[in-house]
C-alpha cells in the first residue's frame, strides 16, 4: 500500500473534492510528487508507514492551486530557456542514418537524460526556496545532459544561458536536489560541473584574446 | 464570458503521436498555427510508460518485407496491407529521426543503433532506449517541440467536444482545469491522439489518464470507430499493480514459467516459445492458471517470469527500469528472485477510424496513435510497433492536417471557416453539463461505484475470453450504468482543479467507448487476434475477414462492415 493509493482511496470513498495530480503509478511520469512526512517523494512509490499514519503536504517552494496541485508553470519556462534540443551547425539528412554515437560516449549524459521533471529537487533546494527564478537542479541538469551529447554543438551557447541571470552560479552545493531524485540523477554534481565549464569557457576566451 | 481561441491546427493529445504531429507541421510551413491542448502536461503523457523499444528496418539482416508479414500475421490478416507496407517503409526515418534531435537510443560497441528481439518478430528489429524507450521518446519529442514558436500549448485543458458545421469540424470545445473556464478553439483542422482506453478494464498496465477521451468525442461527432473488439492484453504486468514488465525481458532471454518450473509456452508457441504474440500467450497464461499451475497470492494467481539466468550486468545494462519497477512495487529483486506476472488489458487495437494520412470521415478531422485505427494492428498489434505507429502517423496526420489548413488560409478562410451558429452555442453545451454536476443536489451512488462496476463487467465479459450470453450481459449493464451517471453524487463544487467534475466526464467518455467494444464483441462471432469468443473458436475468413465500424446513435452502436485490404499476402493459419 503506498500513499498514492492512500490519496485514491479517500477521494474515491470519503471526499471526492481531494485534489491531486497523478497518472502513470509506476514512477515515470512524474506527476504525483507531494512532501510525505516532510521529505519530497512520488506518493505512488513512497509506502505508507508501518503505523499506518502519514503527513502528506503539497511540494514546498511551489504556489499551491488546491490541496496537492501546485502551479510548476514557471519551471515549464525554464525547460525552454536551456535549450533542451540538439543544436547543430550542419544537421545530417536522414538518408545519411544516425550519428554514431558509442556506449561510452552515450554514458556520459546518460544519467542527466533520466530526470522526469516530478519536481522533487526544486521542493528540497534551499536556493529555489530563496529565489524563484534560480534555474534550478532538473533544468539545469537537462540544458547539461544536452552539452554532454555527443550530438551537439551548442554547448558554449548553452552555458552562457546556464549560468546567466540567476544561473548555476548561484548554487550553494547543498545538494538535497540528489538525495530527493528518485531517478538517482545527480542534478548538484550537474550544476557544479556547469560551473566549471563555464569557468574554463570564459579562461580559454580571456587567453586566446591575450595571444 | 466565454474565451475565444484561433489556430490552423488545434492539436488534441501531446504524447508520441501529438507531438510529432505538432512538429510535422510547424516545419510545414511557419505561417501555420498550431494549438497543441493536453489535459496533462506533455512529459505525463502514457507514452512515457512504454518500455520495450521501437520497431524499425534498420539493419542489413532485416527486410521491409519482413516486417510487413510479421505485423500482418500478428494481425491476424486484419490488418490493411497497404497501410502496413506504408508503415513500414516510413518507420526506419522515423527513428533515425528521433535520433538526430537527441533519443538516447541503447547501442551497438560501434556506436550503431541496437537491436533487441520481440514478441512475434522474427528477427532482432526493435530499436531501444534501455527498457524507458517511451520515456525517452515523449521527451525527447516534447524538448524538441520547444524550439518552434507556431506551437502553442495549452498544458491542462480537457477537451469536451468538437464543433461540427456544413460536414466539417470549425473547432472544439475545451475545459482550463486550473479555472473550470470554458473556451472555444476555432480550428481549420483538429488532429485527435488522446490515446488508448485502458481504464475501462480493471487491470490494466495503462495509466488513469487513458480513458478514451478522443475516441468518445469523435464518435459523438458522427465518426465512426473502428475494430473496437481487439482489446490487447499483455502477458507480463505485476499482480496487483498491473504496472507492465516489458516484453523486452523476454526479448532479452528471460523464461516464463507455472507452479511445476516448466516453461510452459512449449505447449503454446513451440517455436517461438516466450517469443510469441501476446495474444497467444496471454491465453496461454490464463489457461495455465485454470489448469491450477499457477500460484496464488494476496491480489490472485499468477505465474512467474524467470531474469535470474540473464545475471546482475544483463539485467541492469538492458532491463534497468524491470529491476526498479520489481523492486519498488513487488519488493522483489529479479537478479535473485523471479518477477510474479499476470496478463493485464494494455492496449486498444481499435479506435477512431482513418486512412493513412489520418483523415477520419469527417473533413478537417484527423487522428493519429493509438486513439486512430488506420489500422496496421489488424486483432493482435505486435509489441513495439506501436511508438513506430505513433511517429509514422503522427507525422503524416501533422503534414496532411498541414496541407489542409494552408490551403484554407490562402483560400480566405478563418480557421474553423465562418461558423453559421454562434461558438457560445457549443460551450453552453458543455456549460450546461458541467452546471448539472457542479449544482446538483443530493445524488445518490458515488463515482467510483459506477466506474468499478465498469471496469469489473468489462474484465469479466470482454476480457481475454468472451461468449454472446456475457457480452449481451455486458452491453445491458454498461446501458444501465449510463442511466446511472447523472444522478452520482459529487463532492466538489468547486471550479478550481475539480478532478472530480474531469472523472465524471472521463467515465462518461468510458462508457461510450465500452459499448462499442461489447457491441463490436458481440458482432464478430469467431475468433482472432486477441478477440476470442469461446463459443466460435475458429477464425472464420468467409465472414469476418473485415473491419467493423460502430456509429453512435441514440440507441447505441450501429455496425457497418469495410473490407480488408490485402496486397501480397493470403491470410493462412497462424502458427509461432
Amino acid at each position: 500500500m503506498f500513499v498514492l493509493d492512500a490519496l485514491n482511496y479517500a477521494s474515491d470513498w470519503l471526499d471526492g473534492s481531494l485534489a491531486f495530480r497523478w497518472s502513470c503509478r509506476m514512477g515515470v511520469c512524474g506527476s504525483c510528487g507531494a512532501l510525505v512526512n516532510g521529505t519530497p517523494k512520488l506518493t505512488c512509490a513512497a509506502p505508507i508507514p508501518e503505523t499506518g499514519e502519514v503527513l502528506i503536504e503539497p511540494l514546498h517552494n511551489f504556489p499551491v492551486q488546491k490541496d496537492l496541485v501546485v502551479d510548476i508553470g514557471g519551471f515549464m519556462e525554464k525547460l525552454v530557456r536551456v535549450e533542451p534540443w540538439i543544436i547543430r551547425e550542419r544537421e545530417r539528412a536522414l538518408e545519411e542514418g544516425e550519428y554514431p554515437q558509442k556506449p561510452e560516449e552515450l554514458e556520459k549524459y546518460d544519467q542527466f537524460s533520466a530526470c522526469i521533471n516530478c519536481m522533487l529537487c526544486y521542493a528540497a533546494c534551499p536556493v529555489f526556496a530563496a529565489d524563484k527564478e534560480f534555474i534550478g537542479p532538473a533544468a539545469a541538469a537537462l540544458g547539461f545532459r544536452y552539452n554532454l551529447d555527443s550530438r551537439d554543438e551548442g554547448a558554449n551557447e548553452r552555458l552562457d544561458l546556464l549560468t546567466g541571470g540567476a544561473g548555476a552560479f548561484d548554487c550553494t552545493f547543498v545538494g538535497e536536489c540528489s538525495i530527493v531524485c528518485p531517478k538517482n540523477v545527480d542534478p548538484a554534481l550537474a550544476l557544479q560541473r556547469i560551473k566549471i565549464d563555464a569557468a574554463v569557457t570564459s579562461l580559454k576566451s580571456i587567453m586566446r584574446r591575450g595571444k | 464570458m466565454v474565451e475565444k481561441f484561433s489556430h490552423d491546427i488545434a492539436i488534441v493529445g501531446a504524447g508520441a503521436a501529438g507531438l510529432r504531429a505538432a512538429i510535422a507541421a510547424a516545419t510545414f510551413s511557419d505561417k501555420l498555427s498550431i494549438g497543441l491542448l493536453s489535459k496533462v502536461y506533455p512529459m505525463r503523457s502514457h507514452t512515457v510508460s512504454a518500455e520495450g523499444g521501437t520497431a524499425a528496418v534498420l539493419k542489413e539482416y532485416d527486410s521491409l518485407d519482413l516486417h510487413a508479414l510479421d505485423t500482418i500475421k500478428g494481425s491476424d490478416y486484419l490488418a490493411d496491407q497497404d497501410a502496413v507496407e506504408l508503415f513500414v517503409r516510413e518507420a526506419p526515418s522515423e527513428v533515425i529521426q528521433l535520433e538526430h534531435w537527441g533519443c538516447p537510443w541503447s547501442r551497438e560497441e560501434d556506436g550503431k543503433l541496437a537491436a533487441r528481439a520481440f514478441g512475434g518478430m522474427s528477427v532482432k528489429r526493435t530499436l531501444f532506449a534501455a527498457d524507458k524507450t517511451g520515456f525517452h521518446l515523449l521527451h525527447t519529442l516534447f524538448q524538441h517541440s520547444l524550439k518552434y514558436p507556431s506551437i502553442v500549448r495549452y498544458d491542462e485543458w480537457f477537451v469536451l467536444s468538437l464543433a461540427v458545421e456544413g460536414g466539417a469540424v470549425r473547432g472544439l470545445v475545451a475545459l482550463d482545469l486550473r479555472t473550470s473556464e470554458l473556451a472555444f478553439v476555432s480550428a481549420s483542422a483538429v488532429i485527435v491522439a488522446t490515446g488508448g482506453a485502458g481504464r475501462m478494464y480493471q487491470f490494466t498496465t495503462n495509466g488513469v489518464i487513458k480513458t478514451g477521451d478522443g475516441m468518445a468525442i469523435a464518435y459523438r461527432a458522427g465518426v465512426p470507430l473502428k475494430d473496437m473488439e481487439f482489446i490487447q492484453f499483455h502477458p507480463t504486468a505485476l499482480p496487483g499493480t498491473g504496472i507492465l514488465i516489458t516484453e523486452a525481458s523476454r526479448g532479452e532471454g528471460g523464461y516464463l514459467k507455472n507452479k511445476d518450473g516448466e516453461r510452459f509456452l512449449s505447449r503454446y508457441t513451440p517455436e517461438k516459445m516466450e517469443l510469441g504474440p501476446r495474444d497467444i500467450l496471454s491465453r496461454a497464461l490464463v489457461q495455465e492458471i485454470r489448469e491450477g499451475r499457477g500460484f496464488e497470492g494476496p491480489f490472485g494467481a499468477y505465474l512467474l517470469l524467470d531474469l535470474r539466468h540473464l545475471g546482475e550486468k544483463v539485467i541492469d545494462s538492458k532491463l534497468p527500469f524491470v529491476r526498479e519497477l520489481a523492486l519498488n512495487y513487488a519488493k522483489i529483486d529479479p537478479v535473485k528472485e523471479p518477477i510474479p506476472v499476470r496478463p493485464a488489458q494494455h492496449y486498444t487495437m481499435g479506435g477512431i477510424h482513418t486512412d493513412v494520412n489520418g483523415r477520419t470521415p469527417l473533413p478537417g478531422l484527423y487522428s493519429c496513435g493509438e486513439a486512430a485505427c488506420v489500422t496496421i494492428n489488424g486483432a493482435n498489434r505486435l509489441g513495439s510497433n506501436s511508438l513506430s505507429e505513433c511517429l509514422v502517423f503522427g507525422r503524416r496526420a501533422g503534414l496532411d492536417a498541414a496541407s489542409f489548413a494552408l490551403s484554407r488560409r490562402e483560400g480566405g478562410h478563418n480557421p474553423g471557416g465562418d461558423l453559421s451558429v454562434s461558438s457560445e452555442q457549443y460551450t453552453s453545451l458543455a456549460e450546461e453539463k458541467m452546471n448539472r454536476l457542479l449544482k446538483k443536489e443530493g445524488g445518490q451512488e458515488r463515482l467510483a461505484e459506477i466506474r468499478e462496476s465498469l471496469q469489473s463487467l468489462m474484465e469479466t465479459k470482454v476480457g481475454i475470453f468472451r461468449e454472446d450470453e456475457g457480452l449481451r450481459e455486458a452491453l445491458r449493464e454498461i446501458r444501465e450504468l449510463k442511466g446511472r451517471l447523472p444522478s452520482a453524487k459529487v463532492d466538489d463544487r468547486g471550479r478550481t482543479f475539480n478532478m472530480e467534475m474531469v472523472h465524471a466526464f472521463e467515465l462518461d467518455f468510458m462508457l461510450d467507448v465500452a459499448e462499442s467494444v461489447a457491441y463490436s464483441a458481440l458482432m464478430r462471432r469467431e475468433s482472432r487476434g486477441a478477440h476470442f469468443r469461446t463459443d466460435f473458436p475458429k477464425r472464420d475468413d468467409r465472414s469476418f475477414l473485415l473491419h467493423q465500424l460502430s456509429y453512435n446513435t441514440p440507441e447505441g452502436p450501429r455496425g457497418e462492415k469495410l473490407a480488408v485490404n490485402v496486397t501480397r499476402w493470403q491470410p493462412t493459419e497462424r502458427k509461432y
